[in-house]
């Protein structure tokens, strides 16, 4: 399976990505930081969108004991928490300490994928010119998709395999907060709520780093405001390389929007919310004309199903089935599938793959009408949407 | 009063179906599909029933949220 | 305890062991089935998980039976505390031994299964799992034991019990490379 490499060039500038000096660490009581993180309306930027201060004040009610740094990154179309974590590991790193004094944790983990040696090496190095009052290490953990589910991710850390359970993590006092998200907690804490709400929109404030791929010039990670029009954000990295045919919005949990539909719209999730998409692990891949989205929608779902845990019959089950009746184009299997698959897993999997094949059946019908009469407008094109090796659980 | 079913432990043996067959259906792969209604005081025993005799211990009685 | 010489028990005591091993022969081959989530004809499978359960009932009676009775018996000499701790034996070689360690076996078993939604799964797995290694313990215990072994009949019967359980626990291995699902099919 070739995998499309992703470049690690990005945008300078920017709040996040600036590696500016923000000075020494603000000293604020613990109730002022939440105060402060509440006005902010920061929301987690790992996919789920969780309000942060909501999340914040569960840990702490726990008691909070840990708090997990998220920079896994198991979306294989995302690297804008590598680069993140290359560009500003400082920022990351305060965001984490600042939320240990908030949840009362004692101890902070930066958690990241085993295969990524250069951001290894820059965290450590970050880490020993630090002093923090707390305890703060970086752990790695195993390169598969669901690595960054959080309930997996603590497995892992705790000695086990990379797969999720049942009981979650901020019900046994332990925050996971992903890196891009911590960075903004690290810049509310300094410069306040009205700062972060400069940017952005008043139900989705302050910046966001997406991952841009595809037909673009130049394919990578960029900053940008919540509420930027796509067409704008498409600009940021070169503007397009070719005619786009549709666009995968939000990974390969996301959904796939027709390119007309979605160029003008403002990157946020209340615009995104109409055609059933959602902003989710911040990456947009823009399909050329000349590209076969089914093809390349069949080749996720396959890799979707090879990096099920294993651990719930329907996913095992269904994402397999799913793959097969996609790649026959048999969507009234599909149709009778995804009831019995999504929703029916103890973490997101099923129902994030049931809801991206649902998405590539909706807006490449014209493709697979095609594929049925024995033609793919792709068929020249290499593979666009890149996937994982899947190496060992533990 | 709520039958919650735990995935991961669950390993489609099926008997929860045939205990209470007017909450629990099975899917193609011959694993549960429980409905998330609230629990009716006449199915309380057949339900009591399932949550006893699942191999896996994968079924649990809940308070309704 | 004052012994009691009659006849009756000891016919009793060794009546009883046969019984309880031939139940203990059907509660592992019960187990296997429902682990194979066989179906009995057009009955649903949480019959044969029932049955599995009723015949162990039946078989910790007789087997309850049988160890009483060995120790009230005067002839058979046993103590009860061979009955509880595995220990070789004058009288005996290691064959009393033998059937302590598979009462005790036993016992483990079925008091965790008792308060199996107390102790959880994976603990109540792991003892469950010594039942594979209780019933070969017993059946030494049975043919190794008593003057019976010599005779036609409990031979056949021993037999008769052994080759059931080799059936059924090859059946069971051979399962277990199925790719997963593992058993007989999910669905029906």
């Amino acid at each position: 399976m070739s995998a499309v490499a992703i470049s690690r060039h990005w945008d300078e500038g920017g709040r996040l990505l600036a590696a500016v000096d923000h000075g020494p660490m603000p000293r604020f009581s613990r109730r002022e930081l939440l105060a402060e993180i509440e006005a902010s309306g920061l929301a987690g930027r790992g996919g789920a969108g969780f309000p942060t201060a909501v999340k914040l004040n569960a840990v702490a009610r726990a008691p909070g004991r840990v708090v997990v740094a998220n920079g896994t990154e198991g979306e294989p179309a995302s690297a804008k928490d590598k680069v993140l974590l290359e560009a500003n590991p400082h920022l990351v790193l305060d965001g984490a300490v600042i939320a240990a004094a908030i949840v009362g944790a004692s101890e902070a983990v930066v958690a990241i994928g085993r295969a990524d040696r250069r951001v290894l090496k820059r965290l450590l190095h970050a880490v020993a010119k630090r002093s923090d009052h707390i305890d703060v290490r970086i752990e790695t953990v195993p390169d598969r998709f669901v690595t960054g589910e959080e309930s997996a991710l603590v497995h892992s850390l705790e000695g086990g395999p990379a797969k999720p359970t049942l009981r979650k993590p901020y019900e046994r006092g332990i925050l996971v907060q992903n890196v891009e998200t911590l960075a903004n907690v690290g810049l509310i804490a300094r410069y306040g709520a009205g700062w972060f709400r400069e940017r952005g929109t008043p139900e989705e404030p302050g910046t966001a780093l997406v991952t841009v791929l595809g037909a673009v010039r130049r394919p990578g990670v960029v900053e940008v405001e919540l509420g930027t029009p796509f067409r704008d954000v498409l600009q940021r990295v070169g503007g397009l390389t070719a005619l786009p045919q549709a666009l995968l919005v939000g990974g390969y949990f996301g959904t796939w929007v027709r390119a007309n539909d979605a160029i003008d719209l403002p990157l946020a999730n209340a615009a995104l919310k109409p055609l059933g998409a959602a902003l989710g692990a911040r990456t947009i891949v823009v399909l050329p004309h000349d590209a076969c989205g089914l093809s390349e929608s069949a080749r996720v779902a396959r890799y979707l199903a090879t990096e099920s845990a294993g651990q719930c019959g329907p996913c095992v089950f269904g994402l397999p089935a799913m793959a097969d009746a996609l790649e026959r184009t048999d969507v009234g299997r599909l149709r009778r599938l995804a009831p019995q698959v999504a929703g029916r897993g103890a973490c997101a999997h099923p129902t994030g793959a049931t809801r991206f094949v649902a998405s590539a059946v909706d807006v490449f019908a014209d493709e697979i009408e095609r594929h049925r009469r024995g033609r793919c407008r792709g068929a020249n094109h290499p593979p666009l949407l890149p996937v994982g090796a899947s190496p060992d659980w533990r | 009063m709520q039958l919650r079913l735990n995935p991961i432990l669950c390993d489609g043996y099926g008997h929860c179906a045939e205990l209470l067959p007017e909450l629990v259906e099975l899917d193609e792969w011959g694993y549960p599909i429980v409905a998330r209604e609230p629990l009716v005081r006449r199915l309380e025993p057949a339900a009591r029933r399932a949550v006893k005799m699942c191999p896996r211990l994968a079924l649990s009685l809940e308070k309704s949220p | 305890m004052h012994s009691l010489s009659n006849p009756a028990i000891w016919y009793l005591m060794r009546g009883s062991g046969v019984v309880t091993l031939i139940l203990f022969t059907g509660v592992v081959v019960l187990g296997i089935a429902t682990t194979m989530r066989f179906r009995p004809g057009r009955l649903p499978r949480f019959v044969t998980l029932g049955l599995h359960r009723s015949v162990a009932l039946l078989a910790v009676v007789f087997l309850a039976i049988h160890v009483a009775t060995a120790v009230v018996d005067s002839f058979a000499k046993v103590s009860l505390a061979q009955v509880l701790v595995p220990l070789p034996s004058a009288k005996y070689g290691l064959f009393l031994g033998l059937g302590a360690l598979s009462l005790d076996l036993i016992v483990a078993i079925v008091v965790t299964s008792l308060i199996r939604h107390r102790i959880g799964q994976r603990v109540w797995k792991g003892i469950h799992w010594l039942a594979y290694a209780s019933w070969p313990i017993a059946f030494l215990h049975a043919v190794g034991i008593g003057t019976d072994k010599a005779s036609g009949w409990f031979l056949d019967t021993a037999v008769a019990c052994a080759s059931v359980i080799v059936v059924a626990v090859f059946w069971r291995l051979v399962a277990l490379r199925r790719p997963y699902p593992k058993y007989l099919g999910a669905s029906s």
